[in-house]
Parts: C-alpha cells; structure tokens; sequence
C-alpha cells in the first residue's frame, strides 16, 4: 500500500504545475491561433494576417525586430564572455564584481529604457558631456523619428546593457563546470592567457554560449518597452506592434496575428534549441 | 621582471571599467530624479548636481494614480508568490527526491517554459478574461506572472530540496513521524532561506513584468504599466522618478538572492 503511494507521490507533486502551465500557456496558444482566423462575424479568415501584412509598420517591424537582434545579441555574448572571464580569473574582490555585473538582471526592460533616456535625451546627460567637452555646440538630437541611427544605437546600447547581465550569469554557471584541473594544466604548458582562453576555456564553454545565444534569441523577438520608452512609437518592432494593435486600435484579431508570429519564431529557436541539446547529450554519452 | 603585476593591472582596469559601466546609468537617474524639477531641462546639465531636492520625486508619487498603482504592483507580486510556491514547490520537492518516469521530459518542459514568451499570450488571455469577468483583476495578471514564474520557482525549490539532507528526513520517518509530518518539522525549517530566496526572485519576476500588466488592465494597473501607459503624456521628470521608483526595490532584491542566482539562469 505505502510503495503504491509512494509510486504516484511524484505524479501528484508534478499535477499542479503541469496543470497550470498547460491551463495558461497551451490553451492561449491555441487561442491566439483561432483569434488570428477569425472574422468579426465568427467566420475562419486571413483577413487579419492581410491586414497585418498590408500596414505600414509590418516590414518596418520585421527589420527593426531582426535588426536589433543581430546587432544586440553578438554584442551582449562578447561583453558577457569578457566579464565571466574576468571574475572566472578569481582575483581578490571578484564577487562584488561579479555582483555589480549582475544587478541589471533585475532591472525591468522599461525601466532600462528610462535609465537610458536620462543620457539620450535632448537635454540629458549625453549631449552635456559632449556641449562641456566643447565636441559640439548645440544638442544633437538622438532620438528624434528623423535619426534612425540615433535611436537603433541607444536602443542597442541600453538592451545591451540590461540583458548582458543574463548572458554572463549563464557563461559563469557554464565556466564553473569547467574542472580548474584544466585550467592549471593550461598554465603547465605554458599557455599564456589568450591562447588558454582561445583552445581550452572557449572549445569547454561552447554548451553555454550556445543556449544563451538562443535565450537571448528567444528574448529579443519580446523586446518592447525599451524602445517606447526611447523611441515611442516611432521604431516599430514585432511585440510592440502587437500591444498597440491590441491597445491602441482596439483590434485583438490583428494584434493575435501578431503573436502568432511571434509564437512561431519562438518555435524555430525552441526547436534548434532542442536540437544543441539532443548534440550535447550525444558528446556526453561519447 | 613585472609580467605578473602588469597582468594583475590590466585585470582590475578592465573589472573596473566594465563595473563603471554598469553603475553609471544609475547614478544618473539617480541625479536625475533627485534634480529640482525647475532644473531638469537646465543645459548642458553638471555630472555632479548642483543642487539636489525631493521635489520631483513627490511629484511622481503624488501623481494620480501612482500610488494605487504601486500597492497593486506590490498585491499582484504576493499573489504571484503565494501561487507560485503552492504550485512550484511540490514540483521541486519531487525533482529534488524521486527517479520516476517522465522525469527528464518535465526538466524539458521547465526549460522551455523558462523561454517561452508568456507575455504574449496575454493577447488571447484578455479575450478568455474579459469573457470570465476577470479583466481589468489582479488576480488575473498574478496568474500570467505566476506562469512566467513558476519554472524558476521549480529549479529553485529542487536545488533547495537537493541540499536538505535526505537521511534527516528519513531519520525522522523512522523515528515515527510521518512522511509529511516529517517534510513539516523537518525539512521545511532547513529549506526556508532558499524558499525565501525564490519568493523574492518570483518578486522581482512580477515588480519588472510591463507587457501581461499593460495588456491585462485599464483603470487596475500595476506601476509598470502606469508608467508605460502614460509614457507619451507625462513629462521627463515623472518617467524619471519612475524609473528610479521601480529600480529600487529590485537591486535590493537582487543583492539579497545573490547566492542563487547562478541556480536560476545556469542551470539548464
């Protein structure tokens, strides 16, 4: 009798949460699927995706969303990669730089836009230093809907600097599975810092740098309230589209167009995901 | 002669640097919320003020709305909390204590959840809660925060459980307690700062989220999505003081689960 429960004991402790994920996440999906089919009068169309397509913002929203990811995410891996090996060194204090390093993993995307803001304003801390360094003479206008260029590189430096802290928080649990045995065989052979870096730590690190690639991937199809914050409405990108076609235009069919694209691009990067995994676990069993 | 000492320097000026980095973005909009609100369009503004007040900060906290705002910000995270441990724990408990089948399907499940863009889904989900008479409720933002939570919550509470030593637990059993009786005086006590810890990580989940809240209410809104509604329409000096506001409690936060945090992104 006690080992027939003891055998569901873990079924039942899984129930709840396995309940619950499918209750908000799998039947939403579904649900978003029928909103974005689905005419006014109930009927199945693609009049939404049509729309969706058809507005103006669409290819803008495309670009700018990739456009940010390929820029952003090379960027947050490399800066991430520098400070996991800085505080992997173990010098005296690393572990109040590596706290430091860490603390905009709690800092909300918008909020890190409005952080930003304060530099890249017209009259903000940016544009002053430049004006009392004597660089120029009157205030550039960063994030004004005629300087694309402007607002990408704050946007691209503040995403950077909020979502680096995740990429290293992986890259540091990935180095820590890294035997200092190896490490110190590294120095035997008197490999200098560089090259120990380039053939031992990097070939070692690959699983991590992997899966915060992809995480961060994931995560940039999402990015949103960073750029309203900088830039308004004025650099469209795929989430935020679908909050103002929800919000603004009051129209949840489109704005469900919207997540299903979002939803499907999530799939593709899941899916290779799964598939760094099912390698990883192949090298392992080698 | 020097190698070592130069390669010492160039490891602390790098670390510094990258630290400066880090930190000068809340010095700021720290100088920046604490700038008399006269002051905050004076050009080209000194990087060391001149002159520091709590004017703009009042102005934001006595704008209408902020404070309501900010309890059901601070409602919206306990309820989250207290959904997530309920829901979550049990799960890390039984990662943390049984080899059963389906066990490295659900470690997949938790990672991918742990992606997965759940904010999103709040589109459908305010079609389904204005249907139920639950849009526009708190309870239903604290059920997408709780979904956004609950795979951290999982990996948290099973590395905690790991690390309750099993023999004490079993000990307890044969000395008579039951298994729950024994999980009750025994393991929870032990396991109480990482639970702790996992609350407060569920904290900062929901205090950040701006998307569910923004989509999910209209008048109930969380400061968040306060902020991010009246973006267009308030001026400098309130997104200031809200960036701040909203900054705070999560470097707090931050620093007191800071032994955790390679368990909540690291692990895979």
């Amino acid at each position: 009798m006690r080992t027939r429960t003891e055998r569901f004991l873990p079924f039942a402790l899984l129930l709840p949460t396995v309940a619950f994920l499918t209750l908000l996440i799998v039947i939403p999906m579904v649900q978003a699927l029928l909103l974005s089919v689905m005419a006014e009068n109930g009927g199945l169309t693609l009049d939404n995706f049509r729309r969706m397509v058809a507005d103006v913002n669409f290819s803008d929203a495309w670009r700018n969303t990739l456009l940010l990811l390929i820029l952003i995410v090379p960027l947050q891996i490399v800066l991430a990669l520098v400070m996991a090996l800085l505080i992997n060194s173990r010098f005296r204090g690393h572990g109040i730089f590596l706290y430091i390093y860490a603390i905009p993993l709690a800092i909300s995307d918008l909020a890190a836009g409005i952080l930003w803001l304060a530099v890249f304003t017209e009259r903000g801390y940016l544009n002053s230093t430049l004006q009392s360094a004597g660089v120029i003479d009157q205030p550039v206008l960063w994030l004004s809907f005629d300087n694309f260029a402007g607002i990408l590189s704050a946007i691209v430096i503040a995403e950077s600097w909020r979502a680096t802290a995740l990429v290293l928080v992986i890259l540091i649990a990935g180095l820590q599975l890294i035997p200092r045995d190896f490490f110190e065989a590294a120095d035997l052979f008197g490999a200098n810092r560089l090259r120990r870096t380039v053939h031992v730590v990097l070939p070692l690190l690959r699983p991590s740098l992997q899966s915060a690639l992809i995480i961060r991937t994931i995560f940039a199809f999402q990015t949103f309230a960073v750029v309203f914050a900088l830039a308004g409405r004025n650099m469209p990108v795929l989430a935020g589209e679908a909050y103002t076609w929800y919000a603004t235009n009051r129209n949840e069919h489109v704005a469900a167009a919207y997540a299903v694209v979002v939803l499907g691009l999530t799939a593709v990067a899941i899916v290779a995901y799964l598939r760094v995994l099912g390698l990883r676990e192949a090298e392992v069993q080698r | 002669m020097n190698a070592r000492v130069l390669d010492r320097s160039v490891l602390y000026a790098g670390a510094i640097f990258l630290a400066i980095w880090v930190l000068v973005p809340f010095y700021l909009i720290a100088i920046s919320a604490f700038t008399p609100q006269a002051k905050i369009f004076d050009y080209p503004k000194p990087l060391v003020p001149s002159s520091l007040s709590t004017d703009t900060m009042q102005f934001f906290v006595e704008a209408r709305g902020v404070l309501p705002s900010v309890l059901n910000s601070l409602l919206v995270a306990l309820f989250t909390i207290v959904f997530g441990l309920v829901l979550g724990a049990p799960a890390g408990y039984a990662l943390a204590r049984f080899r059963f089948r389906g066990r490295e399907a659900f470690q997949v499940v938790v990672l991918m959840t742990k992606m997965f863009p759940i904010a999103i889904l709040s589109i459908p989900l305010a079609v389904t809660f204005l249907q139920l008479g639950l849009y526009d409720n708190l309870i239903s933002v604290a059920l997408v925060h709780t979904a956004m939570a609950l795979p951290f919550i999982v990996l948290v509470t099973g590395g905690v459980f790991v690390a309750v030593s099993h023999e004490l637990e079993e000990a307890a059993q044969t000395l008579g307690c039951s298994r729950w009786g024994a999980f009750l005086r025994i393991v929870l006590p032990l396991a109480l700062p990482g639970l702790a810890a996992a609350a407060i990580f569920t904290f900062v989940i929901s205090w950040n989220e701006v998307f569910a809240a923004t989509i999910l209410t209209l008048r109930t809104r969380t400061l968040p999505a306060q902020v991010l509604a009246s973006l267009s329409t308030s001026p400098l000096a309130f997104k200031f003081a809200g960036g701040l506001f909203m900054v705070l409690p999560a470097i707090v936060f931050i620093f007191l689960i800071r032994k955790y945090l390679m368990n909540l992104w690291g692990s895979r």
